[in-house]
């Protein structure tokens, strides 16, 4: 498939459709609204799924020279692209250093969702990453935390750095999703097939139903703190994905990965968090703003990987690795 | 009824802030009481728990009974907390009843 093909495909695929409902339900102030347990209850699930089917594959695979490289490339792009993404901001926008720092920091952490919906298309396209990609996913949640404090000039947050660690590696999703792997990888095949029609049949649905929430919360977001936003400051929540996704592929291509896995890591270099590194920040870098990392991450950077990015990632991976 | 005069102290602050705050009234306080909040507009604009994905953007509400003389150092140690967060703090007299329920816990770790 040529890059338009795959940009068409994920374009009118059920996921991205849905999200584009939300998103357009969200900036016409539709009250369309997913309940909030209901939202969490999906994000355990997705998480759940992916991780569990990570550990499936890596019980098959084994743990490689492959793998240990694409962990060392995954925690080296988190800790650096805060770096690039902190330069930039403090040369194109006129940011401080705080806020400046806080997005950096939002950049070089992930967007586990825009992982699983890249895995997704990537299954529909017959491109399976290996199953240590999801632990790659979860080690390059929190390097880019510390060197987002290293930028704003903070040696440790108010309750000593320990805290601040605890909270980051102990976070919900990052838990669920490195345990899931974990039973994935103890239980293999045998182990899939026996939640096979809870963790696959009915993953694409559920999918469909969070992305829908994605694009409300995006939508509404934007509605709310996207006119008080620089148009260079939103600019970077469009250029910073490529960066990060160029740097990425890079990595890929070092660490010897196939196509389906080096678009994983790219889509994982061009996201940004918008739930455990905002949560993180208020407690050590309270003086930020959250309205503009999270407005940018969530409603620049989010839907811009899901419409356009993942589509060119896989296209990009397909030339340089395959 | 016998009633006893106690203070309130009602703390609006960030979700993520929350534990810290907790700790706080663990070792000053009987007790404490979280709820919830659902919208509202500060000086740093307007803010709603709908369309929030996470903690970040979300605000609790912590309600505590004190006795008035422990009031300044749990103000104290609860301003440490929130100098730095967006959240109010306000205090008020309360009149309660079974002021038994109402002891603190052990004097705070120094």
């Amino acid at each position: 498939m040529d890059g338009l093909d795959l940009a068409a495909a994920n374009l009118i695929s059920p996921p991205i459709l849905f999200f584009a409902l939300g998103l357009g339900a969200a900036l016409v102030r539709s009250d369309l609204s997913v309940p909030e347990a209901i939202a969490k209850a999906l994000s355990l699930y997705l998480v759940m799924a992916i991780g569990f089917k990570g550990g499936v594959q890596m019980a098959e695979s084994g743990l490689t020279a492959t793998a240990l490289g694409a962990l060392g490339a995954g925690i080296v792009l988190s800790a650096a692209i805060p770096l690039i993404s902190f330069t930039l901001l403090r040369f194109t926008s006129g940011l401080d250093r705080i806020n400046a720092a806080a997005v950096a920091a939002h950049y070089g952490s992930i967007s586990i969702v825009t992982f699983i919906a890249a895995t997704d298309s990537g299954a529909m396209m017959g491109l399976v990453a290996a199953g240590f990609m999801v632990a790659v996913a979860a080690t390059m949640e929190a390097p880019a935390i510390f060197t987002g404090l290293m930028l704003a000039g903070k040696r440790e947050d108010s309750d000593g750095g320990n805290g601040l660690l605890r909270d980051v590696a102990f976070n919900g999703s990052i838990v669920l999703l490195l345990g899931a792997f974990g039973v994935g990888w103890a239980t293999g095949p045998t182990g899939m097939m026996a939640v096979a029609p809870f963790f696959n049949d009915i993953f694409r649905g559920v999918l469909c139903l969070f992305l829908l929430d994605m694009g409300l919360v995006a939508g509404r977001g934007l509605l709310r703190h996207g006119r008080d936003m620089q148009p260079t400051v939103i600019l970077h929540g469009l250029y910073m994905p490529l960066i990060g996704a160029a740097l990425g592929l890079g990595a890929a291509f070092i660490a010897g990965l196939d196509v389906g896995s080096g678009a994983l890591l790219m889509t994982l270099s061009a996201s940004a968090s918008y739930i455990a590194v905002p949560a993180a920040l208020r407690l050590a870098l309270p003086e930020a703003k959250p309205a503009i990392s999270l407005t940018l991450s969530l409603g620049i950077t989010f839907p811009f990987n899901l419409i356009l990015g993942i589509p060119l990632y896989y296209w990009a991976a397909g030339q340089v690795l395959g | 009824m016998q009633t006893t005069l106690k203070k309130r102290l009602e703390i609006v602050i960030e979700a993520p802030v929350l534990d810290r705050l907790a700790r706080v009234f663990d070792n000053r306080s009987s007790g404490f009481t979280v709820i919830p909040a659902l919208t509202g507009r500060g000086i740093h604009g307007v803010w709603s728990r709908a369309g929030e994905i996470g903690d970040a953007g979300r605000m609790v509400v912590l309600f505590a009974i004190i006795d008035p003389d422990e009031l300044d150092e749990t103000l104290e140690a609860v301003y440490k907390v929130v100098s730095r967060q967006i959240g109010i703090v306000s205090v008020s007299d309360v009149q309660v009843v079974r002021d038994d329920h109402f002891k603190g816990a052990a004097k705070p770790a120094p």
